[in-house]
C-alpha cells in the first residue's frame, strides 16, 4: 500500500524553529508566526528525520515506525504540510 | 491538538517561554500619554552591551523563538543594530517596535538588509490630529515618513501598530486600508492601564458599546485565512465573552509562556505589569534569566491553575478568562474578578466602587519632568470630565 505523500521528498521548512519539551514539541514558523503542537514524541523523531531520508516511507521505516500506525503518521505529517511546518524538498540528482 | 489542549499545556507554564518582551531602555524622545513603561529618561543603570549580549545567549540556549525589542525608543541605544543582529545571528527572531524618529533612510537600508527581522511603527491615529493627541505634536509625520523610509527601502511587509483608543476605533478602516496601501500588516492592540496609561485609561478606554464594535471587526479581520489578517497579539481576549472566539491562545501568557525584561535587567510577568509585586527577578540573579524564569515564587504561582472568583457563575468566563491581569491590577479591581472592560459590564460595576486613589501605582517611573501645555491632551486629562 502507498500513498502519494509516502514516497514525497519532505523536510523542516527553514523557517520553522522545532523545540523540545516535556509533552513533545512546539514549533514556531517565523514566516507566518504560527506556533504548532506537536504532542507525539514519535512524530516529532519522524519530523526531525525527515531531511536525512529520501522520501517519508524511509523517514518512518528508519524511526522503526509499525507499518499499522503509518496512516496515523501520513494524516498528520499532511497536517504539518498544510500549515508549512514541513515542505517539499528538492532532491539533487 | 485540539485548541484547549495547547493552552492547558500552556497555563501550566513552559520551560522557556515562547516569545518575550524587552524593553532595551527607558530613554525615550516621545512622551506618549499611554506609555506602558512610563518612559522618558534612560536609567543610568541599563544593562551594557555584554549584559545584553549574554541576555541573548541565555536566549538561545533556551530556543526562545524571538524577542519583541521596545523600549522607551529602543533606536536610540547606540549598540541596537550590535543587539538585533546578535540575536538574529543566533536564530532569535526580531520584532522591535519604534516611534520611527530615528529610522532614517540608511537606518531602513541598514533593517532592510537583516534577515528574521520585524518592524512594527507605533501609530495611533490615521490623522495627526488623533495621533498626536495621544503620541504627541509631530509625531504622525515622523511615522509615516519612517513607513515612507521603509517602503522605498524596499523592506517588505512591516507592521503598523496601534493601540485601539477611544478616539480611533472609528478609523480601524482607516488603518486597514493605510496599511495595506503600503503593503504593509496591521497590528491592533489592546490599551492597559499601564505606566503612564494609568492617568489617561479612564480618558482613551474604548467604551462597552465600542468593545462590541471591536470584537465585530477583529471576526472579520483577524481572520488568518484572509488575504492580510490583521495581528493582535492576542491581546482581546476579553471581547471572546461576546461569542466565537477570536483567533489565538485565548490565555493570559504572563509568566507562563511570556514576561518582560525591562532596562536594568528586572524580569516582569508581562509588559504590562511594571510594578513590584508582578517582578519575579533580575537577569543580574545568580542563575541568570533562566533561573528567574524557571524557578521564580511569582512565576511558580502564575503556573497554578486560575481561580475565577468573582466571574466563577458568569456563563462567559471559559470564554474571557476574566480578561486582563494588568488591566485588573491597575484600576484597582481584584485579580479573581472581571476585567474593567468585561464586555457584560460588570467590570464597570465594580470600578464604580474603586475610591480614587487606591489603584496600585506603576512603578519605575521614567517620565521626563512635565511642561505644561495647552493642547487637547492636557485639557481631556481633567479629572471633572470622568464618566464611567
Amino acid at each position: 500500500m502507498t500513498t502519494p505523500l509516502l514516497e514525497r521528498h519532505l523536510g523542516l521548512d527553514h523557517r520553522v524553529s522545532l523545540r523540545p519539551e516535556p509533552f513533545g514539541a512546539l514549533a514556531y514558523h517565523s514566516g507566518n508566526r504560527r506556533l504548532i503542537f506537536l504532542r507525539q514524541a514519535d512524530v516529532v523523531n519522524v519530523v526531525r528525520s525527515l531531511d536525512d531520508h529520501d522520501t517519508v516511507a524511509d523517514a518512518l521505516r528508519s524511526c522503526g515506525v509499525a507499518a499499522s500506525r503509518w496512516p496515523a503518521f501520513v494524516a498528520a505529517l499532511e497536517s504539518l504540510l498544510r500549515s508549512e511546518v514541513l515542505r517539499e524538498r528538492v532532491l539533487a540528482d | 491538538m485540539s485548541a484547549s489542549s495547547l493552552t492547558d499545556e500552556l497555563k501550566g507554564g513552559l520551560d522557556a517561554p515562547i516569545c518575550l518582551t524587552w524593553e532595551l531602555t527607558y530613554a525615550c524622545n516621545l512622551a506618549c500619554v499611554h506609555c506602558l513603561s512610563s518612559s522618558g529618561r534612560r536609567d543610568p543603570d541599563e544593562l551594557s552591551t555584554t549584559e545584553a549580549k549574554a541576555v541573548i545567549d541565555e536566549l538561545r540556549a533556551l530556543q526562545v523563538f524571538y524577542v519583541n525589542l521596545g523600549g522607551g525608543e529602543p533606536m536610540i541605544r547606540r549598540d541596537f543594530f550590535e543587539l538585533v543582529s546578535y540575536c538574529t545571528d543566533h536564530h532569535i527572531g526580531v520584532k522591535f517596535s519604534t516611534n520611527g524618529t530615528l529610522l532614517t533612510a540608511d537606518a531602513a537600508r541598514r533593517l532592510t538588509a537583516m534577515a528574521g527581522l520585524d518592524v512594527q511603527i507605533s501609530l495611533d491615529g490615521v490623522d495627526a490630529g488623533t495621533n498626536d493627541l495621544v503620541r504627541g505634536p509631530g509625531s504622525y509625520d515622523t511615522a509615516r515618513r519612517a513607513m515612507d523610509r521603509l517602503a522605498d527601502a524596499g523592506f517588505g511587509p512591516f507592521k503598523v501598530s496601534v493601540v485601539v483608543t477611544r478616539q480611533n476605533v472609528g478609523q480601524l478602516d482607516d488603518f486597514k486600508a493605510l496599511a495595506d496601501s503600503y503593503g504593509a500588516q496591521l497590528r491592533v492592540t489592546r490599551l492597559r492601564p499601564s505606566g503612564r496609561g494609568a492617568d489617561s485609561w479612564h480618558l482613551l478606554h474604548p467604551t462597552n458599546a465600542q468593545q462590541h464594535q471591536i470584537y465585530r471587526w477583529l471576526l472579520v479581520h483577524s481572520d488568518p485565512r484572509s488575504a492580510s489578517p490583521v495581528l493582535t497579539g492576542d491581546s482581546f481576549f476579553h471581547l471572546n465573552a461576546l461569542g466565537e472566539s477570536l483567533p489565538g491562545l485565548n490565555m493570559c501568557g504572563a509568566g507562563r509562556v511570556v514576561c518582560l525584561i525591562d532596562p536594568v535587567g528586572d524580569v516582569y510577568a508581562c509588559p504590562f505589569v511594571i510594578h513590584d509585586q508582578f517582578k519575579a527577578g533580575s537577569v543580574r540573579d545568580a542563575g541568570g534569566f533562566t533561573a528567574v524564569w524557571r524557578h521564580s515564587d511569582l512565576f511558580r504561582e502564575l503556573r497554578q491553575p486560575a481561580s475565577a472568583g468573582a466571574c466563577a457563575s458568569c456563563g462567559s468566563y471559559d470564554a474571557c478568562q476574566g480578561g486582563c491581569m494588568a488591566a485588573k491590577f491597575f484600576t484597582g479591581l481584584p485579580l479573581d474578578g472581571p476585567d474593567p472592560e468585561c464586555v457584560h459590564g460588570y467590570g464597570e460595576a465594580q470600578l464604580a466602587g474603586v475610591s480614587a486613589g487606591s489603584a496600585p501605582r506603576p512603578a519605575a517611573d521614567h517620565s521626563r519632568p512635565v511642561t505644561l501645555r495647552t493642547s487637547p491632551v492636557r485639557s481631556t486629562r481633567e479629572p471633572a470630565r470622568h464618566v464611567h
